[in-house]
């Protein structure tokens, strides 16, 4: 059978089976379970309502427990056997040769510069277009512009700054856009950017930061735009330069929504794997976590070390994740 | 006041030029890509992509006709021809020649130089020329012309018919894109549905846990997929599924889960409350409310997890390497395509480009199209 049409058999297969269980599940609390006639009608009712929401959560809590919160700890005890000998306990054993590896080292220093660098950079970048865009007339279409990397794919992206960091040899016309203007500007000789070691981090972090400033800008617009103008007004009143005006009023009043873009990039950073796997897969000392794990798991087809490496990216993920839900549940109240 | 009036027209212009530099910072390498996209390997390997928008100058040197293919017309020994023709690389208009290379601007098209014994040259704009002799020409080998030539742009879809056509060995992109299509789509409305219902009981049913319930779907929101790796390609192998589009189905279902009930929930609790307590009162079942009340005012929070979803599963390569693509290779999505050519043709931009090319377009026709939808729901969906 050609995929294309399993597809679409799968979607109507799908869609239906969702929405007859949903149906013939309420009718049958409804008609069958608890009839809201005879004696017992009020305390039927009840008891429907009462079961109801577990109807309607219960396909989406199988999938969420069984697809995200059971590998959570499944990945925890595959990090403490060995594969090689029958998935028996082995205790730390996974962690410490990992940690005897130079390459996780290299890509723990790694990953901490990324989240150092492209969380920073692409706030600041994002509120500075936002802030500049927001008095212009051409503004939409160019924060449409910025904007628009975040539909491109990594490894899209990956391709269109393999070009930017092409690299001809000595003599020949660059066609490289970085190299074209390194030399350009006086530049002795072009470089291959991506296998300077340390320094082609960055350049693969710009790739990132290229994709985010995009999201970062749209939710701090929206912040800068909530500002209420009265403050903004009284500070000019009072003498206000535009710059005192950004940092001293604007800026204390979306703190929290910076912080929440900060927090949502680190994020993504922290999983970041096909700009990595794509561009230098972790040669030339650009490894990061991620693309480690992939490593140990798909080439050394090491389960053993491979979720260690997960559960280390859990554990930098894990002070986000207790912040966002007691934030969420102050919310709540 | 009279100080920010007095600044405001210096700080205008900064802030257009800066705005102007940021959006060429953003622009211009993904121009690059598609630029080159329509220019042909020779073009791209010779000369930066920004110099193919601008008609461009180049110096070559062609040889003309040798000798032995000599005519007697007239009286005269003439040889005759197009110089581009000659040599098939390079076209354009012809500005000024010469035939030494310490000269290589002496004379100006249509001129003709006279070479003594070895002749009178002519060469036109287009190329043509024709070399007269009263002698016979002797040597074996033709006169070098040195030419200034100007180029027109030239742009040519054939790298999108090489890369699309079925028999190219070279990528099987259509096939590819095919895969991706049928990969997205399932994995978009799929999980859309399941979502909504259960949003529908986090934001307006009343029940003991629901606070519990919503912590914890906001925790999962950032676990990383990664952990989801091995469990789960253990699971589908052990319960059958093995690898496959089912498997990269679900497994897409799974993962964007979090952030459709979470999206879902906050829209909906945005709700008028009036709405949905008159239906109750009229009798309305709670299926029905859901149905004819809900899901159609929900449509634009649907809508923008519909396009978030499906950006990330067009443009997804981990779970479709693990979950999808056997050893077989017919399942192959476009992103994995594009890593294997970058890994096996690095340097065959013009292939590259133009794969990636088509694996962009379509979110970015889906971005242009609902960049509305897009904002409303980054704005619902991070995590306040």
């Amino acid at each position: 059978m050609h995929p294309a049409i399993q597809g679409l058999l799968t979607i109507i297969i799908g869609v239906s089976a969702c929405i007859g269980y949903f149906y013939f599940s309420n009718i049958f609390l409804d008609k069958v379970l608890f009839p809201a006639r005879g004696r017992h009608a009020g305390r039927n009712i009840n008891r429907a309502n009462m079961v109801r929401p577990w109807l309607f959560l219960f396909p989406a809590l199988a999938a969420l427990s069984l697809y995200l919160a059971y590998p959570v700890f499944e990945t925890l005890r595959l990090s403490l056997t060995d594969r090689r000998l029958d998935g028996a306990f082995v205790g730390l054993d996974n962690y410490r040769q990992m940690f005897s590896e130079q390459k996780f080292w290299e890509a723990l220093r790694n990953n901490f510069l990324w989240l150092l660098v492209v969380p920073a950079l692409s706030t600041t970048f994002g509120l500075l277009v936002a802030q500049l865009t927001d008095r212009i007339k051409w503004g939409a279409v160019a924060k449409s512009i910025i904007f628009m990397p975040m539909a491109i794919s990594f490894v899209g992206a990956s391709v269109i700054w393999k070009l930017v960091y092409d690299a001809r040899p000595e003599g020949a016309d660059q066609i490289g856009m970085l190299n074209a203007v390194y030399i350009f500007m006086g530049g002795d000789t072009s470089h291959t950017w991506l296998t300077i070691p340390f320094w082609n981090n960055f350049f693969l972090m710009a790739v990132l930061i290229w994709i985010q400033t995009g999201f970062a800008m749209v939710i701090l617009s929206a912040a800068l735009r909530g500002v209420p103008e009265e403050t903004i007004e009284a500070a000019i009143v009072d003498g206000a330069n535009p710059f005192q005006i950004f940092f001293k009023i604007k800026m204390p009043q979306i703190v929290g929504t910076i912080v929440v873009v900060w927090t949502t990039i680190t994020i993504t950073v922290l999983k970041v794997f096909d700009i990595v796997f794509a561009m230098t897969n972790g040669q030339w000392e650009t490894q990061v976590l991620a693309n480690y794990m992939y490593d140990k798991l798909f080439r050394a087809s090491d389960w053993g070390v491979g979720s260690a490496a997960a559960m280390i990216i859990m554990l930098l993920v894990s002070p986000i994740l207790v912040w966002n839900v007691r934030n969420a549940r102050k919310e709540m109240k | 006041m009279d100080n920010i009036a007095g600044q405001k027209s210096s700080l205008t212009w900064a802030v257009h030029f800066s705005v102007i530099v940021l959006v060429l910072l953003w622009l211009l390498p993904t121009l690059g890509l598609f630029v080159s996209s329509f220019r042909s390997a020779d073009q791209i390997a010779s000369t930066g992509w920004w110099k193919s928008l601008f008609a461009q100058e180049q110096n070559v040197v062609i040889r003309a006709e040798k000798p032995d293919q000599q005519k007697l017309i007239d009286g005269l020994y003439v040889i005759e021809g197009n110089l581009f023709a000659q040599d098939g690389a390079v076209e354009g208009d012809v500005s000024v020649w010469g035939t030494s290379s310490k000269d290589i601007s002496a004379y100006a098209a249509g001129e003709t130089a006279d070479l003594g014994e070895k002749g009178r040259l002519t060469v036109e704009v287009n190329g043509d020329y024709r070399f007269v002799n009263d002698t016979e020409f002797a040597g074996s080998r033709g006169q070098r012309v040195f030419l200034t030539a100007t180029t027109p742009p030239s742009f040519s879809f054939t790298n999108y018919k090489h890369v699309l056509s079925k028999d190219s060995g070279t990528s099987s992109m259509s096939k590819a894109f095919f895969n991706t299509l049928t990969v997205s789509i399932p994995s978009t409305i799929i999980p859309i549905l399941i979502a909504a219902f259960a949003a529908y009981a986090l934001a307006w049913m009343d029940f003991p846990g629901r606070a519990l319930l919503i912590a914890f779907v906001v925790g999962l929101l950032v676990v990383p997929l990664q952990l989801a790796l091995i469990p789960l390609l253990k699971l589908h192998l052990q319960v059958g599924i093995g690898k496959g589009y089912l498997g990269v189905w679900l497994a897409h279902t799974g993962f964007g889960l979090p952030l459709a009930i979470y999206l879902l929930r906050n829209y909906m609790v945005g709700l008028p409350k009036d709405i949905i307590e008159n239906a109750r009162v009229d009798g309305a079942t709670e299926f029905q409310i859901f149905v004819k009340i809900i899901l159609p005012l929900s449509f634009p929070a649907l809508a923008s997890f519909a396009i978030f979803q499906f950006l990330w599963t067009w443009n997804d390569l981990l779970v479709a390497l693990v979950f999808l693509i056997d050893s077989s290779g017919d399942t192959t999505v476009m992103t994995r395509q594009i890593v294997e050519l970058l890994g096996s043709r690095g340097g065959n931009w013009e292939i590259l480009a133009t794969a990636a090319f088509v694996s962009i377009s379509v979110p970015l026709c889906v971005f242009f199209a609902m960049q509305k939808y897009l904002v409303r729901g980054l704005l619902a969906g991070s995590v306040k």
